[in-house]
C-alpha cells in the first residue's frame, strides 16, 4: 500500500515540477533576455518585469507544490526511490511538455539527451 | 543561430555549482540539527539561523537567479540537460573530497549523464521561431522607449 502512495507521490512531483518549469520558462521568454535588459534598463527593471509576469507567480506556486509533495513522498517511500524516480520522470515529461506548450524544437538530439540523463540519474541512485 | 557567449556559459555553470553547493550545505545544516521534524516548526525556524543553512539558502537563491536568467535566453529542453552535470559533480566531490566509493553502476550513470550533456550542448540552445517573437517584443519595448 505504501508502495502505491510512493509512486503516486512520484507522479505528482513529476507533474508539479514540469508545470513549474514550463510556467517559469514561459514567463522568462516573455520577459526576454535578462542580460540585455539589465544592460539597457538596470537590474530593478528586470526584477520588476519578472515579478509583474502573472505566470511567474503560478510557476513559483507549482514549485512550492513540488517541494511539499517531495516531503510527503519522502515520508511514504525511500529517498533512493522517490528522488531519482521523480527527477528522471521530470526530465522526460519536460521534453514532452516543452514541445507541446512552449513549441520548442525538440529534435532527436534533445530527446537522446533527455533520455540519457534520465537513465543516468536512475543508475546513479542504484 | 545565436552562439552562446562566455558569460552565458558562466550562468549555466552557476546553475550547476550553486544548486550542488546549496543542496549539500542545506543537507549538512539540517543533519546538524539532529532530525528536525515538521511537527516542531520552531526547530525549522531556528534551522535558518545555523550558518550552513543560511549560506545554503543564499546559494539556492543564486541558483534560482541563474536558472531564471538562462531560461530567458535558452530553451527549457536545453537548460535542463545541460545543467544536469550537477548530479555528476555531487558524486565526484563525494569521491575525491570525502573518499566515498563509486560503484560501477554509478560510474555508468555518470557516463550517461555526461553523454547527454554533450549531446544537448553541441546542438542549438534556443528554438528559432521563438526568437522571432522575442525580436518582436524587443522592438516593441524599443518603440516604447523612444
Amino acid at each position: 500500500m505504501k508502495e502505491i502512495h510512493a509512486w503516486a507521490a512520484i507522479g505528482i512531483i513529476g507533474l508539479a515540477a514540469t508545470t513549474g518549469d514550463v510556467l517559469l520558462s514561459y514567463s522568462m521568454k516573455r520577459v526576454g533576455d535578462v542580460g540585455e535588459l539589465w544592460k539597457r534598463r538596470g537590474l530593478l527593471t528586470v526584477i520588476g518585469r519578472v515579478l509583474r509576469t502573472p505566470t511567474f507567480a503560478l510557476g513559483l506556486i507549482a514549485m512550492g507544490v513540488t517541494f511539499y509533495s517531495l516531503l510527503f513522498g519522502l515520508s511514504w517511500g525511500n529517498l533512493s526511490l522517490v528522488v531519482p524516480a521523480s527527477a528522471s520522470l521530470t526530465f522526460v515529461a519536460n521534453a514532452v511538455a516543452a514541445r507541446i506548450f512552449l513549441h520548442e524544437r525538440v529534435g532527436r538530439r534533445r530527446w537522446i539527451a533527455a533520455l540519457l540523463v534520465a537513465a543516468g540519474v536512475v543508475l546513479m541512485a542504484l | 543561430m545565436p552562439q552562446l557567449t562566455f558569460r552565458k556559459y558562466l550562468v549555466l555553470a552557476g546553475i550547476t555549482v550553486f544548486s550542488t553547493a546549496g543542496d549539500s550545505l542545506l543537507a549538512r545544516g539540517m543533519k546538524g540539527l539532529g532530525g528536525a521534524s515538521l511537527h516542531h516548526l520552531s526547530g525549522l525556524l531556528l534551522a535558518v539561523l545555523s550558518p550552513s543553512v543560511t549560506v545554503g539558502i543564499i546559494l539556492l537563491l543564486a541558483f534560482f537567479a541563474c536558472y531564471m536568467s538562462a531560461l530567458s535566453w535558452a530553451d527549457l529542453t536545453y537548460v535542463l540537460p545541460a545543467t544536469s552535470l550537477a548530479y555528476v559533480l555531487v558524486a565526484l566531490v563525494g569521491h575525491f573530497r570525502f573518499h566515498e566509493q563509486i560503484s560501477p553502476t554509478r560510474w555508468l550513470g555518470i557516463a550517461l549523464i555526461t553523454a547527454g550533456v554533450g549531446f544537448v550542448a553541441a546542438g542549438p540552445s534556443v528554438t528559432p521561431q521563438r526568437q522571432d517573437s522575442l525580436d518582436a517584443s524587443h522592438s516593441f519595448s524599443q518603440e516604447v522607449k523612444s
